[in-house]
């Protein structure tokens, strides 16, 4: 909310500074977002008259006007087309300064001399380009410096409001905030009751009463719409954001910025019969002011006459009853819709206005009366009219409940740690206006206005306490407690722990998104169980990634187009997948590999990285918790995997991940300069370890023999390990590979193999006697 | 024996041009070795009168451990004279590098989680965890946003359906802490979170870390307390704490947190917005409607939960300019948090 420091003054001027004031509001909770002055850096412009505008002789969009401030007229040659000899304007004379250290001279334009500019509201930072120079009122004093004219030494305060403290949304409110805050007066507008001039009405029926509680309307006859809006009005709603549209508009959001109630004037001409609050039927369409046609539903609240919807209850008004240049007579509104009414509604359809800002938070239910007749009162000031009596429908039982609150010394003490005692206690809570009865010893009864709608329970009561007596001087004591001892699971492998490992395998950690492009998605998943995102930020971050992959893919692909050769990355989170009527949201953890085994050195020749590179990693992440044998290999294929490179990950014989390398058809569709090698496995497969068991350390020496035999390219390792195993005895400790031959002097379709088999007994010394037979496999 | 003295300075001549161990070795066996040259002289002793006998012998002794010595002193004088041409033949260059030296860094926002986990886990603070994808009653409900509650428009959430949502904070986790357990509570919940809006400053996918604290007599000074110890702990400095009067519906009294600017020490900078001061977290007391839908009883139990940023609290650490480099996962920019 934007508020001009000048005008919150009038109501209320504590003797602090500007810098305090912000300050102290922000510490108060009404956090300042900012400030500004509300007109340009600027001196030496006055108020002054055209008196003579003639058309420049050598140029057709240029005037030359003589211009008087009062003790001297002087030529002017201007450029707006709405320079012409009778009207006020700001003329900024020789040496004055403009926003932006622009210095004013004497100066010839086109061969004629001018001793001065006359100044567009842009050029002096106190408005938006008119596309002419600004125009005075006819009763603007020439010769007036114009910051003192329109009160310019002034401040907007930007004041981000939370959703709580809607009763700070008018200048009443703030007013009221910083009397509290300062202890000091705060001077309201005396809202004078305007006795009607004519007995003209509007039926009104309100069928919504729980929605509309209170519903309080005028009619005013032959008013004057073209009567311009006076300036000093015009300025303050400019100071608070709003844009000047006529005298009509302007008095009412005048009125919602002075007391906070949102009003609304209907053109009475085009009004079909008796209003009608009423719940919208289903699909009605209604027409903005903004002209904007909207379908309604059936829970939106709206404004009605017998032709259909006027206008969104509490939000806009509509384009067919809003007020023109040819209104006579009006009809105000000023009502109280119930907040949870018009909550969401705006948002709903996109819209955000300055009344459901206000209704969505809750408008003071005791206002609109008031509103009425203070927008009365200022209307017929300035566009004049007949005035007929206040016409109000309320339902009482539907206006809000304020019901006492209880507030007990004791919780004050337990919950802020402070002592100030019961009478600190009454002078704060009435000094905000709340009602106070002692109820017992220690204890109250408070009444709440109706102007808060954040005040129900005694926590809400601390809190204004503890606000206004200060956070910061709250007191402050270390954190005690009884601790338990956390159990900590010995055979759960930590996730840093299994980071550790990964970084010291030259892995970068990423963070991808969640969400993840479908199409790219599509590569490694069939997209069954995924699930999209009904709102999603753009096409590409859409689905909910079902994989580590597409994101890890996607970040190599990133450090590949900028001149990474090697990458390697890991990722843990949560992937998603719809399993019938339910997600499951698992964690997994993956990696990416791509480019040297090590980085480029001295050291020889780098080799490319290969299946095995990633193994290793994955292996080293397996035997952290004691139980790799658990893990098996198997050949199998996936949609992303090269056919030949490609393993599925068992535990105890369930899948738990995939290895292998990125297929190469997708490797050239994503643009990767490959080979690339991925994998995945759920995290709590590596992190379910198991507790070590102490084995008697054999003083025994280890035999070893080597054997040398030829497979078929076919044969896994795995299938060969299993059968020594099975007959290689009991004192077998050891089966490796150290060789791996297949091509010249091997006959094709055929590899030799070289493993180093070891056995130790834990009471003997074996001799190699004992076992040849034990080596036909 | 006249020529026991010409023996042994010719064994120690000999010694003396010996240039490697074999021809040493053969010296020895000349003069010292069972048939050398002075153990012979030994054998002649018998020659001799018994009273001379034992002066010669001490004599030959004498020049059997002379040339031994030598012997022995030329050994190792060739030895370090072998050593120090091999070590000076292996001299390399020290300052080529290592085998294999890279190691990876964790993401910092992982580093500066793990770094909060640290803190207070040491507080004595367990570990939570929740899902990311959420329901409407975890993640609003329960925590006091009733739907078209005002608060909700702060939330631009992310919708599978009416009712299933990526969570906007970590807070949901509490909820479900407190659904499954009594206090005493001690538990931080840190996690990925997720917001509809994407620009210079925001990114649809952040972290946060909550903490929540449960137990009878748990007040706003402890969370004072506690968020202070925090702040100074994680910038390793003493540094002014704020907090302002602010809103969640989850909390009342709730408050923001502000630092006194980091960068610029609360002078005021583009980073603080000249203001001297950062919003780094929020925090307050729980408010007794949440501890309603989670069953615990508010005039018995009172508690304090704070949320904050991790990102934010990255970037003022480390000093890093841009939010969206988090999620892009540049080598040049991952490899700087070491």
């Amino acid at each position: 909310m934007k508020v001009s420091e000048q005008w919150l003054r009038e109501w209320v001027n504590p003797r602090i500074d500007s810098d305090d004031l912000v300050a102290q509001l922000t510490m108060a909770g009404l956090e300042v977002d900012g400030t500004e002055p509300v007109a340009g850096d600027f001196r030496g412009v006055v108020v002054a008259e055209i008196q003579q505008a003639e058309q420049h002789p050598d140029a057709d969009k240029l005037s030359v006007c003589q211009v008087s401030n009062g003790s001297e007229v002087f030529q002017v040659v201007c450029g707006a087309p709405n320079a012409r000899a009778g009207i006020k304007v700001a003329l900024a004379e020789v040496s004055a300064v403009l926003p932006g250290n622009f210095k004013i001279k004497k100066a010839k334009l086109r061969g004629v001399e001018s001793h001065g500019m006359l100044c567009g509201a842009d050029e002096l930072g106190i408005g938006e380009n008119t596309g002419g120079i600004m125009e005075l009122p006819a009763n603007a004093p020439v010769g007036a410096d114009i910051r003192c004219y329109l009160n310019l030494e002034d401040k907007v305060i930007d004041i981000d409001l939370t959703p709580n403290r809607g009763d700070c949304l008018s200048m009443a409110g703030l007013a009221r905030e910083v009397g509290v805050l300062n202890k000091a007066d705060v001077t309201t507008v005396v809202v004078t009751e305007v006795s009607p001039v004519s007995d003209a009405v509007h039926d009104v029926t309100v069928q919504a009463k729980a929605d509309c509680p209170r519903y309080v309307g005028r009619v005013i006859n032959n008013i004057d719409v073209t009567a311009a809006t006076p300036q000093w009005m015009v300025e303050r709603l400019r100071r608070s954001g709003i844009r000047s549209i006529d005298a009509v508009v302007d008095v009412t959001n005048y009125v919602l910025l002075e007391l906070g109630q949102p009003m609304h004037a209907f053109d009475r001409d085009k009004l079909r019969g008796a209003i009608a609050v009423r719940m919208a039927g289903e699909g009605e369409k209604l027409t903005l002011l903004d002209e904007q046609e909207v379908t309604l539903t059936a829970d939106t609240l709206v404004i009605a006459d017998a032709s259909g919807p006027l206008a969104m209850a509490g939000v806009m008004g509509g384009a067919s009853t809003g007020v023109s240049s040819e209104t006579q007579h009006i009809f105000l509104e000023s009502a109280f819709f119930q907040p949870t009414t018009i909550a969401g509604k705006a948002r709903s359809y996109g819209l955000h206005t300055d009344s459901s800002h206000r209704f969505e938070r809750g408008v003071d239910f005791a206002l609109q009366r008031q509103a009425v007749e203070r927008a009365t009162e200022l209307l017929l000031e300035i566009v004049g009219g007949e005035p007929g009596p206040v016409i109000e429908v309320v339902s009482e039982a539907d206006l809000p409940q304020r019901s006492a609150v209880i507030l007990r010394e004791e919780r004050v003490k337990s919950l802020l740690a402070l002592d100030i005692g019961g009478a600190e206690i009454v002078d704060i809570l009435q000094r905000l206006g709340l009602g106070v009865e002692e109820s017992a010893s220690g204890e109250w009864k408070v009444a709440v206005p109706s102007y808060r709608f954040d005040i129900a329970i005694e926590a809400d009561l601390i809190e204004e306490l503890a606000r206004i007596y200060g956070y910061n001087r709250l007191p402050v004591c270390a954190p005690t407690t009884t601790l338990t001892p956390m159990p900590v699971k010995e055979t759960n492998v930590s996730i840093k722990a299994l980071r550790r490992v990964l970084l010291a395998r030259g892995y970068n950690e990423a963070i991808t998104y969640s969400f993840v492009d479908p199409k790219i998605q599509a590569y490694f998943d069939d997209g069954e169980q995924s699930i999209a995102l009904a709102n999603p930020i753009s096409a590409d971050m859409s689905v909910m990634r079902t994989s580590l992959w597409p994101g890890l893919v996607q970040a190599l692909q990133y450090n590949q187009n900028r001149q990474q050769q090697r990458v390697r990355l890991f990722e843990s989170g949560l992937t998603f997948k719809r399993k019938g009527e339910k997600i499951e949201q698992v964690a997994r953890i993956g990696g990416v590999i791509a480019g040297g085994r090590s980085e480029e050195s001295w050291h020889g020749k780098v080799q490319s990285v290969d299946f095995y590179d990633a193994k290793g990693d994955l292996e080293a992440l397996l035997s952290l918790g004691g139980a790799a044998e658990t893990f098996d290999f198997k050949t199998k294929t996936h949609r992303a995997l090269h056919p030949g490179q490609s393993a599925v990950i068992l535990k105890n014989g369930q899948e738990v991940g995939y290895l292998g390398a990125l297929h190469p058809s997708l490797e050239k569709t994503l643009g990767l300069s490959g080979p690339v090698y991925l994998f995945e496995l759920d995290l709590v497969a590596v992190q379910e370890g198991r507790l070590a068991s102490f084995r008697e350390l054999s003083k025994f020496p280890e035999v070893r023999r080597d054997l040398a035999i030829l497979v078929s390219s076919s044969t896994e390792l795995s299938a060969i390990v299993q059968a020594m195993q099975a007959s290689a005895g009991e004192w077998l400790s050891d089966v490796r590979l150290f060789d791996l031959y297949e091509g010249k002097g091997i006959e094709p379709g055929y590899k030799s193999l070289a493993l180093g088999i070891t056995w130790q007994h834990p009471e003997r010394t074996l001799t190699m006697k004992k076992f040849p037979d034990l080596l036909i496999a | 024996m006249e020529n026991l003295s010409v023996l042994v300075e010719q064994a120690q001549a000999a010694v003396a041009q010996a240039t490697d161990e074999q021809t040493l070795e053969q010296l020895r066996v000349q003069y010292l070795g069972k048939k050398g040259e002075i153990t012979q002289l030994l054998k002649g002793l018998g020659k001799l009168s018994a009273e001379e006998r034992p002066e010669a012998g001490a004599k030959i002794n004498v020049a059997k451990q002379q040339v031994n010595e030598s012997i022995t002193a030329r050994k190792s004088t060739l030895s370090e004279a072998a050593l120090n041409a091999r070590l000076a033949s292996e001299t390399i260059d020290v300052t080529l590098p290592g085998r294999d030296k890279c190691c990876g860094n964790l993401h910092p926002v992982t580093h500066t989680m793990e770094r909060i986990e640290t803190f207070f886990s040491n507080m004595g603070y367990g570990v939570a965890e929740g899902p990311e994808i959420e329901d409407d009653y975890h993640n609003f409900e329960a925590l006091n946003i009733p739907s078209h509650h005002p608060a909700r428009a702060m939330h631009d959430t992310f919708y599978f359906d009416a009712h299933t949502l990526l969570r906007t904070h970590t807070s949901p986790v509490q909820v479900r802490v407190m659904e499954k357990q009594q206090p005493p509570l001690r538990v931080i919940c840190p996690g990925r979170v997720y917001r509809c809006d994407s620009d210079l400053t925001h990114t649809p996918m952040f972290h946060q870390v909550e903490g929540l604290v449960v137990d009878k007599d748990v007040n706003f000074a402890q969370l004072k307390g506690t968020v202070e110890e925090f702040l100074k702990v994680f910038f390793e400095k003493e540094l002014a704490v704020r907090f302002r009067p602010s809103y969640f519906p989850f909390t009342e009294p709730s408050a923001e947190v502000d630092i006194a600017c980091v960068m610029c020490n609360g002078e005021g900078c583009r980073v603080c917005s000249h203001t001297g001061w950062l919003e780094v977290m929020g925090c307050g007391m729980v408010h007794p409607n949440v501890f309603k839908s989670s069953g615990i009883d508010s005039e018995q139990f009172s508690g304090f939960a704070f949320g904050m940023g991790v990102e934010r609290l990255a970037m003022l650490r480390y000093g890093v300019n841009d939010l969206r480099l988090f999620f892009e996962n540049d080598l040049k920019f991952l490899s700087q948090f070491n």
